[in-house]
């Protein structure tokens, strides 16, 4: 008599065809959820703030997610002391960001060098994951750094550090970039629907849509000919 | 503590009613006979269709012969918009649709999936609370128009939209039309959401086609029905054994359809006591949170909606969180946020009132249903409040209510023409 096991496995190996979309799913995984409800670095009382050395914002409550963000600098060493930041947003949102200021201030504080360069995989990571239609809408708090650490550098008097996103911002609603949408379309989205689920360009701005348009068949027509 | 559970999602679906458990629990595995069969026990399956079907087309007022079952509400509107469209497409004649701007992704996406098939489809908008903009439906009529598809009750918003006045006017247009030589123009109502709540007299009514489904009613999952009044041609979608009328093949889901039959039974038997009753917890609801809640709007018109349904936007927050957060202390709700849908767009029924894309991503939806009480709401009240104040604390956006209420006021109404 095989035991349920065995049986088991060779139905499994005996099956061809697997469903697709099953890695998609809703489920946000234990460390998204401990950040969405007990986020850290969270500022309830944004008037409190002051003495800040940079703040920077990004996204729109049109587009569904938007975030405000201030550091602290301890400029002697040039490492960030302190981030405090606000979110509009669904789950992932509110955890990716709350996540990405423990990874900022942690053993130390990051060096701005480092911390410019952090991108939302990283984010995601450290998230143990996201579901897959919610990392490039949600995962913002790179960005709102980055514009955080400019106004620094702006405020600070070292211009020259400034960094100009190497990416051409598209959609400054959405705070999507000429880089998002390349992305997007070599994940597969070829479509003006598909990169929409998956960056939200466009999405209560649809005056960009036209050039979202374009910059989708140029990518479309560069890697897939 | 035990953790609380407390289901406010009713339109979402409806647990089955332990009386309708019953009724369908002989057809599983003892009279489990195929109604084509010809010994006793597929006639005794064959028999106990046959008596749902009658005890549905006494409570819809129609022949028995004018039902058709289907898997449930989405395969029903399909079958009404495709199997009727569908024969009238040729070369030279691309007929024409209308639809109303509310209309649930079963119906909205049929119509647009038509709009790439050569069809025509003219979507018409609502009002600020949500009811169809009659003068705007009878413009959007042209002489090739041939079927009209408003729903009963919106599932989002629970707005009732004036069936019976629209059929008749319908009825007077079609009389005139006759007369000019011009093809009839028949008429859909999606009524999933109404068949709990309202009366479903189609000859009242004055439509041609009606759908309802199970799972919204206390009844089953998976089964739902058609009405399509003698004389409207429909082609099926689903080819085979020449089941129901040879419009809906595939062997009957016997139990189900025993299920939809006395669940839909039951909610009609018990519907006006039970209105008056959700009516009031409904009202309580409403008035609680906006006055409770600073910077709330009530979505969908005050009285002329389902009795279950509060749907309220509340502002500088996203829905996501919000239900999430609710989750947690174990309150059960929907909402129309992008973030929980698939294509990340916000709710084209909220946006569809001219509320502007903020409002929609902080809409929260509550539906009650017969088990819910005056206490879950007030056990709501304790948690709800807080929560949006914390929430609102954490969030850098503060929408100014009175520029949203102006950009309401101001949004355009109008029709909308696929292909565009």
């Amino acid at each position: 008599m095989p035991t349920y096991k065995k049986n088991k496995k060779s139905i499994l190996s005996s099956i061809d065809v697997l469903p697709t979309g099953q890695e998609d799913t809703w489920l946000y995984t234990d460390i998204v959820k401990e950040h969405f409800f007990h986020p850290k670095n969270l500022i309830m009382d944004a008037n409190k703030i002051k003495n800040y050395d940079g703040v920077g914002m990004i996204g729109s409550p049109a587009c569904g997610d938007m975030m405000k963000m201030w550091i602290w600098v301890n400029k002697k060493t040039d490492r960030i002391r302190k981030l405090k930041w606000q979110t509009f947003g669904c789950a992932s949102a509110i955890g990716a960001t709350s996540m990405l200021s423990v990874m900022a201030t942690e053993k130390g504080g990051m060096k701005i060098d480092q911390a410019l360069k952090i991108q939302a995989q990283d984010i995601t990571n450290r998230l143990g994951g996201l579901p897959i239609r919610k990392i490039h809408c949600s995962v913002l708090g790179d960005k709102a750094l980055r514009s955080a650490i400019n106004n620094y550098f702006l405020r600070s008097d070292q211009k020259q550090r400034i960094v100009e996103e190497s990416a051409r911002l598209i959609d400054k609603v959405s705070g999507v970039s000429d880089h998002d949408i390349e992305e997007a379309v070599l994940e597969g989205a070829t479509t003006l629907e598909a990169v929409q689920k998956k960056t939200k360009v466009g999405i209560g701005n649809p005056i960009v849509i036209p050039e979202v348009e374009q910059l989708i068949r140029f990518y479309k027509e560069k890697y897939f000919g | 503590m035990p953790r609380k559970n407390i289901y406010l999602d009713y339109a979402a679906t409806t647990p089955v009613d332990p009386v309708v458990l019953r009724a369908m629990a002989p057809y599983w595995s003892d009279k489990f006979g195929n109604p084509s069969s010809l010994y006793s026990l597929g006639l005794m399956a064959k028999q106990a269709v046959e008596n749902a079907r009658t005890d549905l087309a006494q409570i819809l007022n129609c022949q028995a012969e004018e039902i058709i079952f289907t898997s449930g509400g989405t395969e029903s509107i399909a079958l009404a918009i495709k199997g009727l469209t569908y024969n009238f497409l040729t070369e030279k004649n691309k007929p024409h649709l209308i639809i109303s701007a509310i209309e649930h992704h079963a119906v909205l996406h049929t119509a647009e999936h038509l709009a790439k098939q050569g069809f025509t489809v003219s979507i018409v908008p609502v009002d600020d609370d949500g009811i169809i903009m009659e003068p705007l439906l009878n413009r959007a009529i042209r002489p090739n128009t041939m079927l009209v598809s408003i729903m009963t009750a919106n599932n989002e918003i629970g707005t009732l939209q004036p069936i019976q006045k629209i059929g008749a006017n319908l009825t007077r247009v079609n009389m005139a039309r006759q007369k000019s030589g011009l093809n009839k123009i028949y008429f859909h109502t999606d009524a999933c959401q109404a068949a709990g709540a309202l009366p479903l007299d189609v000859q009242k009514m004055h439509v041609d086609l009606l759908t309802i489904n199970g799972s919204k009613i206390y009844g089953p999952k998976g089964v739902g029905l058609l009405y399509a009044r003698r004389g409207t041609p429909l082609a099926p979608l689903i080819d085979g054994g020449g089941q129901e009328k040879n419009l809906r093949s595939g062997t009957e889901n016997v139990p189900g359809i025993i299920g939809l039959a006395a669940a839909l039974k039951l909610a009609q038997k018990n519907r006006e006591k039970e209105n008056r009753r959700l009516i009031i917890l409904r009202d309580w609801l409403i008035k609680s949170i906006l006055k409770k809640i600073p910077k709330t709007i009530l979505n969908g018109h005050a009285e002329k909606r389902l009795p279950n349904n509060i749907n309220i936007s509340i502002l500088d927050i996203e829905g996501e969180a919000l239900l999430l957060y609710l989750d947690e202390v174990g309150v059960q709700a929907s909402t129309g946020s992008a973030c929980t849908s698939t294509t990340l767009e916000p709710s084209h029924v909220i946006r569809a009132l001219g509320r502007p894309y903020e409002a929609a991503h902080g809409s929260l939806r509550f539906t009650l249903g017969k088990y819910t009480t005056k206490k879950d709401l007030e056990y709501l009240m304790t948690k709800l409040p807080d929560i949006v104040d914390y929430l609102r604390k954490g969030s850098p956006v503060r929408v100014d209510m009175a520029s949203l209420e102006k950009s309401i006021r101001l949004a355009p109404k109008k029709i909308i023409n696929l292909p565009c």
